[in-house]
């Protein structure tokens, strides 16, 4: 060749910065031109916080909570970083459709900076859903009790949290070319990892088989560590995922964030 | 020779099907391949494998001088990839997706910005430049597309089907634009199923079915090889199709084949221009009234239907 002029370099081992900020700020892009996609996230945990804190608190009684709005709280802010799966999955999977990974794969950028890039965008979305969930929650009466830093290291685990669930559907998007699979999926994820927890009953108060499930959900760990943190009630219930939440949460989010980000890389590579 | 891609014994295999069996390709630096094979023939995952979007099961692949699968962050640095949808974000203007291919191939803030406003303005899309590309017209979102395959000054574009579904106005723009961007010492490999689009464009035609090349050469060579030069004639009275196939029987290589619906004659003259020239005397003597009398050339779609043995898929 005679128009080599390009020296070669060797490929960057991670995403560079600049990649991932270039997608990231795609997606904050068409945020603006398209909010629907805020309202989404929003609504739901909203939805659940107005039924079941409003509508239905009376009727229900929690052991050991007098405030039935700030013991669900910790469960309806999970419960809208679960509902931000199935969005994150579509965008991806509008991607793969529409041609644009093929083009991002034909470019000499890191093969994970796409990816990451929509996990970024999508945990400052929710981060923005959060707010407004909080607002509201401050409105019907969710308080922290327990000062500064524990209540932003409860919001601190909402972050990571969300983070690694955003990576599942990432994976979704990856994996999935049906949209309306995705999304029943994605509503799925949302309604049922939220439901079948801790997060809006005690432990003793669900069906008898369903008691193990909530115990061992790690979404139950995460909204009891909340709870705990922000002084909504102390963490209720035996075995060893009540009593070790910590140990729960580190391996069960670790486990989560490897098994599905390498998963998306090598399907994004691959694609 | 120079060349930009060489190919040899490309392999590929998805789950059962065999989907390359073999390709050998080499296209100069600066000419233009076409790649022309009906649907399924395994044009797109040719340009696949070439742009590094798939490892192929065997074979060899250089492109712009790397290997595709031992390179490819190389080969990636030297190509621009159009595919069959025109990869744009739709929700982002026109400029605003060309600044984010920018940024992403590390030109900079300013560096990016100031690509894209070339780039709008080579396409002429300054105009539609900061609108969202959903509000594009078909050719102007291809426009886009290609423009964007071009943000990192690449050596070698693949381009997929690229004028699928456009109208004739831009279409003959959007190989203008190739043309253009041929002139300036651009390497393309384009895959079309419109024989037309290829003989227009490409200095070299490949065509493959089922995964394996079937014929290859220049647009003249193929055509050649699928025949000579015919004349055709169109009686005026589809009834006098007998009389003028006895008259020009004596001029003609073997027996002309008629259609007597269309009142059409084929045949191939014995000897060229005095054989033009002796039908059409031969045609007045007998008192045969000619609607139309020319003399054909195969088309590509004629090598297409010849080769392939069936109407092209389009």
């Amino acid at each position: 060749m005679t128009t080599l002029d390009i020296p070669p370099s060797a490929a960057p081992p991670l995403a560079s910065v600049t990649e991932v900020l270039a997608i990231a700020g795609r997606r904050l892009r068409r945020l603006r031109r398209n909010p629907g996609r805020l309202v989404g996230i929003t609504l739901n945990p909203l939805i659940t916080m107005v039924a079941l804190g409003y509508l239905f608190s009376s009727a229900i009684q929690i052991p050991g909570s007098t405030n039935y709005i700030e013991f669900i709280f910790a469960g309806v802010v999970m419960q809208g970083a679960l509902a931000a799966v199935g969005p994150t999955a579509i965008a991806v999977a509008l991607d793969v459709q529409g041609g644009l990974v093929d083009r991002f794969r034909s470019l000499p950028i890191s093969r994970s900076a796409v990816l990451i890039g929509h996990v970024i965008a999508d945990l400052l979305i929710s981060m923005i859903g959060l707010v407004v969930v909080v607002a509201f929650g401050l409105l019907f009466g969710w308080r922290p009790h327990n000062g500064v830093l524990p209540t932003l290291a409860g919001f601190g685990l909402v972050v990571v949290f969300t983070f690694t669930v955003l990576w599942v559907g990432v994976l979704l998007g990856m994996a999935m070319s049906n949209l309306e699979t995705i999304e029943s999926v994605g509503g799925l994820v949302a309604v049922v990892f939220s439901f079948l927890s801790t997060g809006f009953l005690s432990v003793d108060k669900l069906p008898g088989w369903i008691q193990p499930i909530a115990q061992w959900n790690p979404v139950s760990s995460v909204i009891s560590a909340c709870r705990d943190l922000w002084g909504n009630g102390a963490p209720t219930g035996t075995g060893f995922p009540a009593e070790n939440p910590s140990l729960v949460i580190l391996v069960s989010l670790g486990l989560l964030f490897l098994v599905t980000s390498v998963l998306s890389v090598r399907r994004y590579r691959n694609a | 020779m120079d060349l930009a891609i060489e190919v040899t014994g490309l392999r590929k295999t998805y789950d059962k099907t065999e989907a390359l069996r073999g390709i050998d390709l080499s296209v100069r630096t600066g000419s233009v391949l076409g790649l022309l094979g009906p649907n399924g023939a395994g044009k797109t995952t040719a340009v696949r494998a070439l742009a590094t979007l798939l490892v192929p099961d065997g074979g060899q692949a250089k492109v712009a001088g790397f290997d595709v699968v031992a390179q490819p962050r190389e080969v990636r640095r030297r190509i621009g990839l159009a595919g069959q949808n025109a990869a744009v974000d739709e929700l982002l203007t026109g400029r605003e997706n060309l600044v984010l291919l920018g940024r992403l191939l590390h030109l900079g803030g300013a560096g990016a910005r100031r690509r894209a406003q070339e780039l709008l303005e080579r396409f002429d899309l300054v105009a539609a430049g900061d609108r969202p590309v959903g509000t594009y017209s078909g050719g102007m979102r291809r426009r886009l597309d290609l423009a964007s395959c071009l943000v990192g000054h690449p050596q070698v574009l693949f381009l997929d089907e690229p004028t699928t579904g456009l109208d004739p106005a831009s279409r003959q723009s959007l190989w203008n634009t190739v043309r253009g961007l041929v002139a300036d010492g651009m390497t393309v490999l384009l895959t079309t199923q419109y024989l037309e689009e290829a003989d227009y464009l490409a200095d070299q035609i490949v065509v493959i079915a089922a995964g394996q090349v079937i014929a290859d050469g220049t647009p003249d060579e193929l055509k050649r090889k699928v025949g000579q030069e015919w004349l055709e004639v169109a009686v005026a009275l589809p009834d006098r199709v007998a009389a003028a196939v006895a008259v020009l029987a004596p001029l003609a290589v073997d027996e002309p084949s008629t259609d007597p619906v269309k009142g059409l004659v084929k045949l191939q003259l014995r000897d060229g221009m005095d054989g033009i020239a002796a039908a059409a005397v031969a045609l007045r003597d007998a008192g045969v009234d000619v609607a139309d009398f020319a003399l054909r050339r195969p088309t590509l779609d004629d090598v297409f239907f010849n080769l392939v043995g069936r109407q092209p898929q389009g």
